[in-house]
């Protein structure tokens, strides 16, 4: 599909201004915005999460996944080396990999039996000579420089990502140095992963990726923490961006005074008095896994992937748009290769606070389908973003703050030409 | 105990978990299982590779009781009943005094602008015990079908 004008999107987006403080609301809801993102962020100069290269630890194993909403897929091929794919046959678009995970010698296209190798280069086409010298493919088809749609790809601490662009900066550079620190402390060592969610929510995708950024929202919307009484022990936390303020990570550092102690019994962490005991205090066992002291660091890195570290609880999210007014928050839950016994139950306990089910953060399942529901009759009107000012750069002592958010919108601008 | 006996007590249990829940008496629910239960909810396919943690992971009866006043008085969504379709029980032999249990679910969700769906089915896998005539689980393993939980799980299956 080819990109609307420059002029004619700009008209329709209609933006307020030159800031990133207030968003219309027509960006949740209007298809023709949505196809316009599609094409310049997730076809654009962004790197997109695909998944880890343990989900195709063998030759010839495959998983179908998406860039944006386009279906790909990530396969292994006969040298050990990772491609990833747009799931489409050249022949006639059908999709080439029909079940979600699987091992093959070759990608062969249902449809007609096209045949592709690991690297999705076109290798066989069914009767291309014909039968019996009749019919076939015309004698000037030529199969080379044919196949499947081939994507970048770049790994970083073990994380696949794929880009269909050509100018985008390597994936490290990307990321950049504050952005890769993260991700080496929370994922670089050798991970397993422990489980998975899929959450279907009822709203635009960057409404949940907004909410992600939202750290002032965190003690407001989610109420499991307060009405429990749980001492988070927080003395320092705050927001980090990378230098264009796309990507973010909001922290958390505990004091270190804990006298050497590794582990918080639940049964420790100081209730408030008129807090709500916990039945059964073992739901908050934590370790202190970072020698930094950090309890939480929620991290995104645009457009759409989030890392998440709150205590032990350890995930990756993938925030898949479905249309304009749906999106799919897919999870992978880790754990590191050397994890005890008690550490992967620690792990797994925690996980109770994440996830479609997670007693902290359900809320963020619907919240987002609240806004949009409540949105959609009124494009013209904007949201308010100016916790903490309107402009974008990094707030080190406060996470009362819309910065992250305001950082999505200058990336949004930016890519949309808005 | 004989057979017979054991599968009255089972069915009823079964039955009564699933009225409890969709009359909406979740303060009774923890007491359907033992304080040492084992109480999970998993998409199939993580079930079936072995993966370790599922939507909810409760590994006491005390965390079924977090869960509940967790859901009255501190998480936020929207109000929502469920309608538990129970179908096929099947019990086979005890093994150490535990009854194996396989039992077909589906769970139909009503929200309050009155949106009736689907919203969950699939198979519990319990071990029950019967002591003193009362039947509680030991474990309950609700492994649904979907890959996918629409906008949020609060009320267990």
């Amino acid at each position: 599909m080819c990109a609307m004008a420059s002029d004619d999107l700009r008209q329709l987006i209609d933006w307020p201004g030159q800031g990133v403080h207030q968003v219309p609301y027509r960006v949740y809801t209007d298809p023709d915005i949505y196809a316009e993102e599609q094409q310049r962020i997730f076809r654009g100069p962004v790197w997109s999460f695909i998944g880890i290269e343990s989900e195709v630890p063998n030759s010839g194993d495959y998983v179908t996944r998406y860039v944006g909403d386009t279906p790909v897929v990530m396969v292994r091929d006969e040298d050990g080396a990772i491609h990833v794919l747009g799931n489409r046959c050249c022949h006639r678009g059908n999709l080439v990999c029909i079940k979600n995970r699987g091992n093959a010698e070759h990608l062969t296209c249902v449809y007609h039996n096209w045949i592709y190798d690991l690297k999705g280069n076109l290798t066989s086409v069914a009767f291309r000579r014909g039968i019996n010298g009749r019919g076939g493919m015309p004698e000037d088809f030529d199969m080379a420089g044919r196949g499947m749609p081939k994507l970048r790809v770049d790994s970083y601490r073990g994380m696949v990502f794929a880009t269909y662009s050509e100018d985008v900066e390597p994936l490290p550079d990307y990321l950049g140095a504050e952005m890769r620190d993260n991700l080496d402390r929370v994922v670089g060592r050798r991970m397993r992963l422990i489980g998975t969610h899929n959450q279907l929510m009822p709203n635009n995708w960057k409404l949940y990726m907004e909410n992600v950024r939202d750290s002032y929202h965190a003690s407001l919307l989610h109420m499991f923490q307060a009405a429990f009484g749980i001492n988070r022990l927080t003395m320092d936390g705050g927001i980090r961006m990378n230098d264009n303020g796309w990507h973010h990570i909001s922290y958390s550092i505990e004091e270190t005074d804990t006298g050497g102690d590794e582990t918080y019994s639940g049964k420790n962490l100081h209730a408030m008095d008129h807090a709500i005991p916990l039945a059964d205090p073992k739901l908050i066992d934590r370790w202190r896994e970072f020698d930094c002291g950090t309890t939480l660091a929620i991290q995104s890195i645009y457009p759409n992937f989030i890392c998440q570290q709150i205590y032990n609880s350890i995930a990756l999210r993938l925030c898949v748009p479905k249309g304009p007014e749906s999106c799919e928050l897919v999870w992978w839950l880790l754990g590191a290769e050397d994890d005890t016994e008690a550490q992967r139950e620690m792990r797994v306990t925690q996980s109770n606070m994440i996830g479609p089910g997670g007693l902290i953060s359900m809320e963020d399942g619907v919240v987002g389908g609240w806004v949009q529901r409540a949105t959609r009759n009124d494009g013209d009107e904007t949201t308010l973003l100016e916790m903490g000012g309107r402009d974008v750069a990094p707030s080190r002592n406060s996470r009362a703050t819309e910065v992250s958010i305001r950082g999505f919108w200058a990336g949004w601008r930016a890519l949309m030409g808005a | 105990m004989d057979i017979q006996t054991a599968e009255r007590l089972i069915t009823g249990l079964i039955y009564d978990y699933a009225h409890c829940i969709d009359d909406d008496r979740l303060e009774e629910w923890p007491d359907f299982f033992t304080e040492d239960c084992f109480y999970q909810v998993i998409s199939r396919d993580d079930f079936d590779a072995g993966l370790p943690t599922g939507v909810m992971n409760c590994t006491s009866r005390g965390m079924l009781t977090d869960r509940i006043v967790s859901l009255r008085s501190a998480n936020i969504y929207e109000p929502h009943v469920y309608r538990h379709l129970i179908s096929a029980i099947r019990v086979t032999a005890p093994q150490e005094d535990l009854w194996q249990v396989q039992t077909g679910y589906a769970v139909i969700r009503t929200m309050q602008e009155g949106d009736v769906s689907i919203f969950s089915t699939g198979k519990y896998l319990d071990r029950i015990l019967i002591e003193d005539g009362t039947a509680r689980f030991k474990q309950r393993i609700a492994v649904f079908d979907s890959r996918r939980v629409d906008t949020l799980m609060v009320i267990p299956i």
